[in-house]
């Protein structure tokens, strides 16, 4: 590193953000937020290995308001990165590089994240019968 | 005295400067079926109590399947993570000390998910 550090780009600060910026960096947050929901994966299969009582309290947690609300919360983050992740995939392929292929591949990853989360969540509404 | 250049030069590449990039889309491309198998069976075992949720998940195809994600989930979590730490940590030993430890806290958390699974599966 310089002993003065320059600005470095692109300037956060004065920079005007655009679908392809918003998603890349939407990609590494999500990429986040998930690797943080391996937690309670870990923390739901432990309670069920170790027998009804703490399931229950597993499942609980997770019926909550709080718990609810995290659970959508990496259902959005799960379909965002699943989709921008295959978007991906097919640029590392050279296919879709052009600006306009990148754009409707981006509305496309925004729309179908949308969607598909809130599909799941009814899905999982009408199997529990709750719906 | 032998310049940096002239040290490097000739020496070929190290020849593992992909593997990194490499392993994280193989994971990715697992993930794509395997998490959304996931996904889909949560959406369906959403609200079944202790004994229904264990039955699912000690047939041998779950067991399998579960075993495969845990394992492509984890792995695919420490690339990404390594590279997240990478671009923001600057300074070198806070940099190396922290990816040090998500691998080795990635690698914990696989195993206790797997043991947990075998435990479900084959009882204590």
């Amino acid at each position: 590193m310089p002993s003065h550090p320059r600005p470095t780009s692109p300037h956060l600060q004065i920079y005007t953000p655009q679908l392809t910026s918003v998603t890349s960096i939407l990609h590494r947050i999500s990429g986040v937020v998930l690797s943080i929901g391996t937690l309670a994966l870990v923390y739901w299969l432990a309670a069920a290995a170790m027998g009804e009582q703490s399931f229950d309290t597993a499942q609980a947690i997770a019926g909550s308001w709080i718990g609810r609300l995290a659970l959508f919360g990496w259902t959005l983050a799960f379909f965002y990165h699943l989709f921008n992740g295959i978007r991906h995939l097919a640029w590392d392929a050279g296919w879709g590089f052009d600006l306009p292929a990148v754009y409707r591949s981006g509305w496309a990853t925004i729309i179908g994240t949308v969607v598909l989360t809130l599909l799941a969540w009814a899905l999982a509404y009408v199997a529990r019968g709750a719906l | 005295m032998r310049s940096e250049l002239g040290r490097a030069r000739g020496l070929g590449s190290a020849k593992e400067g992909v593997v990194h990039w490499w392993r994280q889309r193989l994971t990715a491309i697992a993930l794509i079926p395997l998490s959304l198998w996931f996904i889909a069976s949560l959406i369906f075992i959403t609200g079944a109590d202790h004994a229904a949720v264990t039955h699912w998940l000690s047939s041998p195809i779950s067991l399998g399947v579960m075993i495969l994600f845990i394992g492509a989930l984890f792995y695919h979590a420490v690339l990404g993570l390594q590279v997240v730490i990478e671009d923001y940590i600057h300074s070198h030993g806070p940099r190396t000390v922290l990816i040090v430890l998500v691998q080795f806290a990635g690698f914990a958390l696989a195993m206790a998910a797997i043991i947990s699974l075998l435990v479900i599966a084959f009882g204590h």
